[in-house]
């Protein structure tokens, strides 16, 4: 089972969460990772090899999605 | 995975910062001699006065001790900012010590930060509030605010400053999360994004560290 979560203030919270057969929970998830961007989230997808990518567009595939906030130097 | 849905293994808010010098292996190593050099200097220019004054009249020693004061103190502030430069989770500068902080969102978080974790480096942030992570560069130590990287040998520390840009009231296991993920995602653009405060010697920032940051330090030296 996928899982799209953003980091907030509770801790986390999952946005939605789909399997590869599901198109509806996919799409469901692909509008929820829209609006997490236009609030200017950043998606870090987790690949199996445990180092992270940034992406645009929602894979299907995907097992773990994380939504952060942009980081700053100090 | 679908091509063209990854942006790639840049960091988006490296991309944003064009004009600044990204971070390499080269840069790193440079930034090393140069901080080196800058200690040396510091200590030039204070004990030479002090030696110069002491061989000309010996009663001008007090002048003479505020030079190796000097001498002394600039190198130990520095390393001293370098050291406070992470926040570890439950120390007293923690987002989990505020007035306000959610217990329940602080365990929250810190179970979702022990998911990305390995078992290593779960068990290492339990103890020290530290998180580490193994990178091309070296070892990583991640706190709430803050990173230190200990490079290949295990005998020289970088100190950076990086934080989340509006943290609001975000756990203190998320503000690690956050920091860790965009590590994941682009080490040396992290490092590009990060403000470099200080390079030196492991065992002078160590000395300056918490005491319960320390054997994070440690663990990090003995892992690269």
């Amino acid at each position: 089972m996928a899982r799209l979560v953003r980091l907030d203030s509770t801790g986390h919270t999952e946005l939605a969460h789909w399997s590869g057969e599901d198109a509806e929970a996919h799409e469901a998830a692909v509008a929820a990772f829209r609006r997490e961007l236009d609030r200017g989230m950043i998606g870090s997808l987790t690949l199996p090899d445990g180092s992270a990518e940034v992406i645009r567009e929602l894979p299907a595939d995907a097992e773990l999605v994380v939504m952060r906030r942009p980081i700053a130097g100090g | 995975m679908e091509a063209g849905q990854a942006v790639g293994r840049r960091l988006a808010e490296a991309a944003a910062l064009g004009w600044r010098e990204g971070a390499t292996e080269r840069t790193l190593r440079r930034d090393g001699r140069r901080w080196t050099a800058w200690t040396g200097w510091v200590l030039f220019v204070f004990v030479t006065p002090g030696v110069v004054l002491l061989a000309i009249e010996p009663l001008t020693f007090p002048a003479a001790l505020l030079c190796f004061a000097h001498a002394y103190a600039v190198p130990r502030i520095q390393a001293s900012r370098g050291a406070r430069s992470p926040v570890a989770i439950g120390s007293d500068r923690s987002a989990s010590r505020l007035a306000g902080a959610d217990p329940r969102a602080e365990r929250v978080a810190l179970g979702l930060l022990g998911d990305l974790l390995g078992d290593e480096a779960r068990e290492l942030v339990a103890t020290t509030g530290l998180a580490m992570e193994r990178g091309r560069l070296g070892v990583w130590l991640l706190g709430e605010q803050g990173a230190i990287l200990v490079r290949p040998g295990g005998r020289r520390a970088f100190c950076w400053c990086v934080r989340i840009g509006k943290p609001d009231e975000l756990p203190a296991g998320d503000r690690v999360a956050h920091l860790l993920l965009a590590l994941r995602e682009d080490e040396e653009g992290f490092a590009t994004v990060a403000n470099l405060q200080f390079s030196g010697a492991v065992w002078r920032v160590r000395r300056r560290m918490e005491p319960r940051a320390r054997a994070a330090l440690r663990a990090a030296s003995c892992s690269t």
